[in-house]
């Protein structure tokens, strides 16, 4: 039994705003079945005495002082997207959540 | 057939900082387009986040202030989702341990006191600015708003009404000003709210399908629309219809809400653990030293106020209105023990400065004790209160004491007699017609005389002292004619 099925990975590949032909999909499921077949075999280890790790390092309660440092130069920020307007980056229209 | 509506609100607050959630880029509205950013708010690579320490001292102290609880192991998340107003493609948010939980509001319903639950209220960064241009087929972003501290606070959907969502805003807005958290200014978005609502047949024991409502853009809208889609809703129930499980967008314009068209066949955010992020936590003794801290809130001022100095209910309210009003009248109380006269003077003479020139009461500067000395100038009847009002408004512009305004103009009342004799002498002459109407027995017509007296002396003879020695004009005439 395949641990991913096509239409999941059509879902996830939407998701990450990816277009795959028909072929890539087959490929992809194929090969990340495998991978998740590979990664099964951590289900094998005893694991209730353990507590999920999300960070590494003993730290807690990082902060940093309400400071205000240097911000970019906005023609620097503005150069570095593909599209511009003056020192707006300029983006396909958006007309999901406009009125009208 | 009756409906009972069900409605729960998401309130999003900048907080008031003076850098970003996450990084030293100033957090200010009103910048230069993209002069605020940074390699960390604008997500570039190797960038790493680090929070600020007064928004989260910001956040513990509004969670407290609505009576949450504080969770023991804070942690962020990454919230993901694709739009152009979001340079990382996800947003740091909090999923499964956000900062504070079960709290709640009162607010008064009816001349009782409802309690709202709060579910929960947690920390997230705020994302860029989307400008819509006309016809050319593109939109334009701002990232400067990017990674702005913001404090979610969410209800529990315990709201039956319109009107009760209105007061419960209204409420959450007046105790943020108190706490000095944010500037809650709805047109520059520091304060942000989304509204849900479903009804259901009375008696039903499930909730009926929620219908979010979105772009709602001041609290007066959040109730419109509310009212409207109270009203959708049961019409279209009681037609037999189906709400639709959807998220709405309020055309303030046309007064409606219609559908919004969907960002993604169903939300999918794909929720995970911040790793650039540490846990939090907050110790006990700083939870009490905070809320030890927290400044007298709006009820309890108002409360006070009423006992201490025999305030009503109606002038009470008024005054803790604003955290600005209520300091100015306690700090004029102290110099002026007339709490009533004081209070009557805010209400009536500063509540319709700031109206009639469109200012909020924090842009208006009185001083306490120019203030107190205006109001022993009229009770001494140094000045009539015509002329007060025009010196109120000379002493909030020019920042000089009233005392001194007045000398310097010569604005003194006049209540001599010899001085009203002549002015009086004078109307009489000028109104024999009116005169006339006097002695015919027409009350107004002695109000006219009286009116014309005091645009002789540009108001400052004192009303009283004129009615008295007119009246003795008009009568010894009349005795000797």
């Amino acid at each position: 039994m395949p641990r991913i099925t096509a239409e999941e990975v059509r879902v996830v590949a939407h998701l990450a705003r990816l277009s795959l032909t028909d072929e890539e999909v087959r490929l992809f499921t194929q090969q990340l079945d495998t991978i998740l077949d590979y990664v099964q075999q951590l289900q094998r280890l005893k694991t209730e005495s353990v507590s999920p790790t999300t960070h590494v390092l003993p730290l807690a309660n990082v902060l940093r002082p309400d400071q205000i440092t240097p911000s970019l130069d906005p023609e620097t920020v503005a150069a570095l997207a593909p599209q511009r307007k003056g020192r707006f980056i300029q983006v396909p229209k958006i007309i999901e959540t406009e009125p009208g | 057939m009756n409906y009972e509506t069900t409605i729960g609100l998401e309130v999003h607050v900048q907080l008031a900082t003076r850098s970003k959630a996450f990084c030293g880029c100033a957090n200010n509205f009103g910048a230069a387009p993209n002069a605020q950013t940074c390699p960390v708010c604008l997500g570039l690579p190797g960038s790493l986040p680090v929070l600020n320490q007064a928004a989260f001292e910001l956040a513990v102290r509004t969670a407290l202030a609505l009576n949450c609880q504080i969770t023991d192991r804070i942690q962020f998340d990454r919230k993901h989702y694709f739009y152009p107003d979001l340079p990382k493609a996800f947003q740091i948010s909090q999923y499964d341990q956000p900062l504070s939980h079960d709290g709640h509001l009162d607010i008064p319903v009816q001349e009782q006191t409802k309690r709202v639950r709060i579910h929960r209220a947690h920390l997230e960064e705020d994302a860029g600015k989307l400008l819509h241009e006309a016809g050319d087929g593109a939109s334009l972003v701002d990232f400067n708003r990017a990674g702005v501290p913001l404090l979610e606070i969410v209800s529990e959907p315990d709201l039956a009404s319109p009107d009760e969502a209105f007061t419960y805003l209204t409420r959450l807005k007046l105790i943020l000003q108190y706490l000095e958290v944010s500037s809650c200014d709805m047109e520059k978005g520091t304060l942000r709210c989304d509204a849900n609502l479903s009804v259901r047949r009375q008696g039903e024991a499930a909730l009926g399908s929620k219908v979010e409502i979105k772009n709602l853009n001041s609290f007066r809208h959040v109730r419109a629309a509310l009212r409207y889609e109270q009203e959708r809703q049961v019409a279209a129930l009681q037609s037999g219809q189906r709400i639709a499980q959807e998220t709405r967008l309020w055309d303030a314009a046309l007064e409606r809400t219609r559908p919004m068209r969907s960002k993604e066949e169903a939300s999918d955010y794909r929720y995970f653990r911040e790793p650039d992020l540490v846990p939090f936590s907050v110790s006990p003794e700083t939870i009490g030293r905070v809320r030890e801290g927290l400044p007298e809130l709006p009820e309890s001022r108002k409360a006070r106020l009423m006992r201490d100095d025999r305030l009503s209910s109606y002038d009470a309210d008024l005054v803790t209105s604003s955290r600005r009003l209520a300091d100015l009248y306690e700090a004029t109380v102290a110099l002026h023990r007339q709490p009533k006269a004081v209070a009557n003077y805010l209400i009536s003479e500063l509540l319709a400065y700031a109206h009639v020139r469109s200012l909020e009461i924090e842009a208006v500067a009185v001083e306490p004790a120019h203030l107190a000395q205006l109001l022993q100038l009229i009770e001494a009847g140094a000045i009539s209160r015509p002329v007060a009002k025009n010196v109120f408004v000379e002493m909030i512009e020019s920042r000089v004491p009233p005392g001194e305004i007045v000398t310097r103009k010569g604005l003194g009342q006049i209540s001599d007699g010899a001085a009203l004799e002549g002015i009086i002498a004078q109307v009489i002459a000028a109104n024999a017609q009116t005169v006339a109407d006097v002695r015919a027995g027409k009350a107004s017509a002695f109000q006219f005389l009286i009116g014309q007296c005091m645009k002789a002396t540009q108001g400052k003879a004192n009303p009283q002292r004129v009615a008295e020695q007119l009246r003795q004009s008009l009568s010894q005439q009349t005795g000797g004619s």
